[in-house]
């Protein structure tokens, strides 16, 4: 089948800048797939190359099997993009600019789609509002439906849930939910790693313009995310052997860092020669913020 | 086509949805300018034979403000979309750079023509007014408002802000409509000044439509639509690389 999306060796430069260093990436039709990595990463560059917004400076791009410059009619046709700026036309409401918004896509009649959305969007009420008044929660709900008006195949999503309050986010994430059991393939970005754990099937985590990390966010977590242990010792004295180990501590707890379940043997063991009790203990489960700060602070 | 003609209509809707700015008030200005002017100048002034000082003046008015604001139209959509952003709700759809150029200069043309027929039918209660030449009329009107369009999308693709976009209104179109004989016929002018004159494009626009009216002018109609036509031809071939190559939109 056709990857919904495919970066070949894609570098990007901005002068001296070097924001995109050759990254290659698929995502496959009918994935939920996250992008992840730190402010400057690369991300937004890379989804308006995809975009045609911006131009590649080597390499290139395919959505649905369209190359996005020599084919960007089609590839444009089967590609939604919801802009990281919070951006509306000061001029018209929200029912004007999903009609345009249709209309450059060529449909012309899309009424029934547009009540659709709104409706889904929790916008039903604000359809002949000028966008200008609109809070900034709206706005990103006008801007998620104007990437919606041509019912492409596959959506990008660049932090769609930023400044959206929490209910509105989960109503936000239950309808792109759907959009996916539907067959449209998602890809986002987003600053809340939590929701790219739950949501999304697989991640890529990009750095200094590289893809570091691409795999499924299962493996991911199981492959670098360190086991964190909290304990509780009497006397509250850790032992110099474990010191090395220390990550932190709090509230009278040592949170200790290890590689995985089995170097907890060694702990104790460590712990019962040294004469030191364990009054409590906790495991914490590893998170993709866990493996987000591991790689991110890894030298590449 | 569809997308052609969406874009044509929002960027109607734009002006029309704001029209005390965009129709009303340049109206406005330009019927102070003949009030005043024709009051000053009627009796000291005689440029063709039969014709009155203040009939002179209003082809001209209404083709200043004919160019003025299809070159507003174009510029001011196009800069603020840059500035605002919302430039990608046209970046993003499958419309081609032909299309996107098509409807921006469309819309410059109709607002043009709209301003331009409200001058010239409020005009006429300053002074009667015939049309000898209507095709011709046509033609030149047509011809200045595609040209300023187009001139007002390169100007806003090139500019990077406001403050530069008002440098080139204020420093370029301004003096060359001014100095384009609207309010004077170029042979009264002292002969370094009409030679210059017939290096501005302006001139043959107002000279040519002016004909339209009276059936008289500086240079003859024919050469004034050539060089008018020629300028508005490598205009849209500049305007349409420019947008094609995706100057200063797709970085
Ligand atoms: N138009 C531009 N001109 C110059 N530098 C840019 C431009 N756009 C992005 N950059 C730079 O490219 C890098 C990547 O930015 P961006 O893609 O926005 O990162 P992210 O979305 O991951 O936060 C940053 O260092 C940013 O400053
Ligand atoms: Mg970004």
């Amino acid at each position: 089948m056709t990857p919904a999306l495919e970066i070949h060796e894609v570098h990007k430069r901005f002068g001296r800048l070097h924001a995109l260093r050759g990254v290659n990436l698929a995502v496959e039709q009918g994935e939920f797939f996250a992008l992840l990595g730190p402010n400057g990463a690369g991300k937004t560059t890379l989804i308006n190359i995809l975009a045609g917004l911006s131009r590649a400076t080597q390499g290139r791009c395919e959505v649905m099997g369209h190359d996005v410059v020599a084919d960007y009619r089609n590839a444009r046709r089967s590609l939604g993009v919801v802009p990281q700026e919070l951006v509306y036309d000061a001029f018209f409401t929200v029912r004007e600019m999903l009609r345009f918004q249709s209309g450059y896509f060529g449909i012309r009649r899309n009424d029934a789609w547009i009540d659709e959305l709104l409706h889904h969007l929790a916008l039903t009420d604000k359809a002949d509002t000028p966008t200008r008044t609109l809070s900034g929660g709206m706005k990103r709900r006008v801007l998620v439906a104007q990437a919606l008006v041509h019912k492409p195949p596959v959506i990008v999503l660049d932090e769609p849930t930023a400044g959206v309050d929490v209910e509105l986010r989960q109503n936000l994430w239950e309808f792109i939910r759907r959009l996916n059991r539907d067959g449209h393939t998602i890809v986002l970005t987003t600053h809340y790693l939590d929701e790219a754990e739950t949501l999304c099937r697989r991640v890529a985590m990009l750095k200094q313009g590289q893809v570091v990390a691409l795999d499924t966010t299962r493996n991911l977590l199981s492959a670098h995310a360190a086991t964190q242990v909290r304990l509780q010792l009497d006397p509250h004295r850790l032992p110099d052997a474990l010191r090395p180990l220390l990550a932190g501590e709090a509230a009278g707890f040592f949170n200790l860092v290890l590689d995985d379940y089995a170097a907890l043997e060694g702990v104790l063991t460590t712990l019962r020669e040294a004469n030191v009790a364990v009054t409590e203990l906790e495991v914490a489960k590893p998170d993709l913020e866990t493996v987000f700060l591991q790689l991110m602070g890894k030298t590449t | 086509m569809t997308g052609l003609w969406t874009l044509f209509y929002k960027e109607l809707l734009r002006f029309w949805k704001v029209s005390l700015q965009t129709v009303l008030s340049p109206l406005v200005t330009t019927l102070l300018y003949l009030l005043i002017f024709s009051h000053v100048l009627a009796a000291h002034v005689q440029v063709y034979p039969g014709v009155g000082y203040t009939s002179f003046l209003i082809p001209g008015l209404v083709m200043m403000a004919m160019l003025q604001n299809a070159y507003a139209n174009s510029s001011s959509s196009l800069i603020q979309s840059k500035m605002a952003g919302n430039i990608v709700f046209l970046l993003l759809p499958p419309l081609a750079y032909w299309e996107f150029f098509a409807a921006y200069v469309a819309a410059a043309v109709v607002r043009g023509l709209v301003v331009g027929i409200g001058v010239g039918l409020a005009g006429l209660w300053f002074a009667p007014m015939a049309v000898v030449h209507p095709l011709w009329l046509v033609l030149f009107a047509l011809a200045g408002c595609a040209m300023l369009g187009m001139l007002g999308i390169i100007t806003a693709l090139w500019a990077a802000s406001y403050d530069q976009m008002a440098a080139v209104q204020n420093f370029l179109i301004m003096p060359l409509t001014f100095l384009s004989g609207v309010f004077y016929s170029i042979h009264s002018l002292p002969p370094f000044w009409q030679a210059l004159s017939r290096y501005n494009p302006f001139f043959y626009m107002i000279d040519g439509f002016r004909y339209g009216f009276f059936g008289m002018s500086d240079v003859s109609p024919a050469l004034g639509l050539s060089i008018v036509g020629g300028c508005c031809l490598a205009l849209s071939l500049t305007t349409l690389a420019l947008l094609k190559s995706g100057y200063k939109l797709r970085n």
